[in-house]
């Protein structure tokens, strides 16, 4: 707090800072807010050229581009580089630009830790990455990790490659900045609030990233475990892993799952917030069933916790195991379903109106489902039996993870961009954005369930010629949707460089919030007497 | 509020969440010991126990029939051949069998190897008793030996009635490094 009142004492010679040091030594939750959001958007566009790779190759059967080797680094670095880089680090860029805002309170609570959390994740993702740009380009053919990005031990234990140390190097960083980035965002909520925001009048993106926070920072201090165990075993002589030594290999997926699958929740409840913040607004009504939204986020977070061996069902595992996770893992359905028919309700009989913000929102909604339903069908287990790793699984985390997590970041950026920047996105390259990513991503990933129950199996770099037709359009959607994604770095460009129509403080007449009640673009330092929320 | 007292309070939740964060890394750790705790009670993962048996079975069930398969492993490090002298055997509840097992090592050194065992159904882990048997200890394997190692078992009356087949696998790794490179002590298994 000192940092952010030191600033209010010479609020006239100090107001922006500029140049580098802005940046750099920045404490300012909107800055930060927009180091993170270029940041993710950076991954995002590298972890989608490693999947153009991995599409090239699997265009047609047989071996085209690259040799296998260098393909499960590309499967392996694609997806560590999406959920670390891309989506999580995105959706803390918009709490550092959101909740302040919507809470009522000038700052994060704790600006210097802020700065801290964000500038670590250049250095850990240029450690990872540089791992790819070795085995690319280095002599002596070095393997960057090309265990998948689940890194199963002893695939990377005792299998892995010398790079495999520079990706745990890299985990333990971004977990330090995941878990400082959680607690921030717990302590501004709890502390920050501008007086008469109780919370439960919190919207429901503070609400479900706070959720999120504290799922955080339960799990990342697992995978950090997980990760440090994979180093003694690989250099310090523990065998937590290693048969040989009486360690187990399957303790390694237990340890990982138990962070894994709070993880998935971590990368999909702020997109729920952000679509409870965006449908009541251009459906012109109130959220359908707010409480019950508070509730079932908090539910699906319990329930994460019991369900991680939906994930290692074909491990072997006893009969009352396998049913316990399979029923746990329904059970969530239930109040992920109570979310999505509190979205439907709270468009019924609305006065909608279809924004660009408005469609992705209602193609999340819809897109999502598809991919929690093919979750659903994942959960029974003797099903899950013939489902395993194949590409059935790849089609349904990609439904969840792009058109849910992602498509709900590009729904925020053109809800926010007038709030951020103070200009309106470009229609014209919006439309262009959504209709583009709206076909292709279906194109993408809609066939995946087909080639997955036909039984091709996924980080493979070739496949039976049966598959070939389906894999040719699939490779033709992925370049299409990656394509389609220089619009949406076009509208950003526009908005960052001022190009175009000026956006209003209220921009969205059905908007409700206090990131609605200050100017557009925001101001450097808002609310430096607190609102009162009535 | 002023600034000091918001100050004491960000840095006392601050404190607690990293306590929270702390713990929670130890957590991670805590997972091993209970995982073999559980899987010792389940079978989860279907090892068998590590030191013999002491009690000899009190009766044995002649109506009861189970099939015992053996199967074996090189694991990594390990090119001889290792294999047991039967593959499968008929056994009733409680009756005490000797099973030779036989491993070479053609290579022109000694070798330390440690076996693993794996039982199929884990289920059935804890019903498995062995009076003997050559994965207790660690195994020197000297230049161009073939050797003989025996395991002695019996299946506990209370094998539960639906397991009619068990299938015991042993992998064998070479652990001369690990040994050699630590300690000497050749009984050491690490859990």
């Amino acid at each position: 707090m000192s940092t952010v009142a030191a600033a209010h004492d010479d609020h006239d010679h100090h107001h922006a800072p500029t140049g580098l040091k802005r940046w750099l030594f920045s404490t300012n939750h909107k800055d930060i807010g927009t180091l993170y959001l270029w940041f993710s958007f950076a991954m995002f566009l590298a972890g989608g050229f490693m999947a153009m790779i991995i599409r090239a190759e699997l265009i047609e059967p047989g071996m085209q581009f690259v040799d296998p080797e260098f393909f499960n680094q590309m499967t392996t670095v694609h997806g560590l580089t999406m959920v670390f880089g891309a989506v999580m680090p995105g959706f803390v860029g918009l709490a550092n630009w959101l909740i302040p805002l919507m809470i009522g309170a000038p700052d994060m609570a704790l600006p210097r830790m802020n700065n801290w959390s964000f500038w670590i994740l250049p250095f850990a993702f240029t450690i990872l990455l540089s791992s790819v740009l070795l085995s690319a380009f280095g002599h002596g053919n070095p393997s960057a990790p090309n265990f998948g990005w689940t890194f199963y031990a002893p695939l990377s234990t005792k299998y892995g490659p010398a790079s495999t140390d520079l990706f745990i190097l890299s985990v333990h960083m971004m977990g330090i900045s995941s878990i400082m980035g959680a607690i921030n965002v717990i302590v501004t909520v709890f502390n920050l609030r501008a007086p008469g925001m109780t919370l439960m009048k919190m919207p429901l993106f503070v609400w479900t990233w706070l959720i999120t926070a504290f799922l955080l920072i339960a799990v990342m201090p697992v995978l950090a475990g997980a990760v440090t165990m994979m180093l003694t075993d690989r250099h310090f002589g523990t065998s937590f892993f290693d048969a040989a030594g009486g360690g187990d290999p399957v303790l390694f997926q237990h340890v990982f799952w138990f962070f894994g699958h709070p993880e998935v929740y971590i990368m999909i409840l702020p997109a729920f917030g952000i679509v409870s913040a965006i449908i009541p607004t251009f459906a012109r009504k109130q959220l359908f069933g707010y409480a019950s939204m508070v509730y079932a986020t908090a539910s699906i977070a319990l329930l994460s916790f019991v369900v991680w061996a939906h994930h290692m069902f074909t491990v072997g595992m006893p009969l009352a195991g396998t049913l316990f996770f399979m029923y746990m893992t329904m059970l969530i359905s239930v109040p992920t379903g109570v979310k999505v028919f509190n979205w439907v309700a709270t468009m019924w009989r609305g006065s909608m109106t279809f924004e660009l913000p408005m469609k992705w929102a209602i193609t999340f909604v819809i897109l999502f489902t598809c991919g929690g339903l093919s979750g659903l069908m994942l959960a029974i287990t003797p099903v899950d039996f013939q489902y395993h790793d194949t590409y059935f699984v790849v089609a349904h985390f990609h439904y969840v993870l792009v058109s849910g997590a992602v498509f709900t970041m590009f729904a925020a950026a053109y809800y926010w961009l007038p709030k951020w920047s103070g200009m309106m996105p470009n229609k014209v390259l919006g439309e262009l954005h959504f209709w583009n990513s709206l076909i292709s991503v279906n194109l993408l990933f809609f066939p995946m369930h087909f080639v997955g129950l036909a039984g091709m199996p996924r980080r493979y770099a070739d496949y039976a010629l049966q598959f070939a037709d389906y894999n040719f359009w699939i490779s033709i959607g992925g370049f299409w949707f990656g394509l389609s994604q220089l619009f949406f770095l076009a509208v950003c460009l526009q908005c960052a460089l001022k190009k175009g129509e000026k956006a209003e403080a209220k921009p969205w007449d059905g908007a409700e919030g206090l990131e609605w009640e200050v100017p557009s673009p925001a101001p450097f330092h808002t609310f430096d007497t607190p609102p009162v929320v009535k | 509020m002023s600034n000091d007292d918001l100050q004491a309070r960000n840095a006392r939740t601050l404190k607690k969440l990293l306590i929270w964060a702390v713990a929670m890394f130890g957590f991670a750790f805590a997972m091993v010991p209970f995982y073999n705790v559980i899987c010792d009670i389940t079978g989860l993962n279907g090892k068998t126990s590590n030191t013999a048996a002491t009690q000899s079975p009190e009766t044995v069930v002649e109506d009861r029939v189970v099939t015992v398969e053996f199967i074996t492993q090189n694991g990594a490090g390990v090119n001889g051949s290792f294999y047991a002298k039967t593959h499968r055997v008929r056994v009733h509840p409680g009756e005490i069998t000797l099973v030779n097992f036989y491993a070479s090592n053609p290579k022109d050194h000694d070798i330390i190897t440690q076996s693993i065992p794996s039982i199929t159904p884990g289920q059935a882990a804890r019903y498995l008793h062995k009076t003997q048997c050559f994965c207790f200890d660690q195994q020197t394997l000297t230049a161009g030996e073939m050797k003989e190692m025996p395991m002695i078992f019996y299946l506990d009356p209370e094998l539960p009635k639906h397991i009619t087949t068990l299938t015991l696998s042993y992998t064998m790794f070479d652990v001369t490094e690990r040994v050699t490179g630590t300690d000497n002590k050749s009984d050491t298994v690490v859990r």
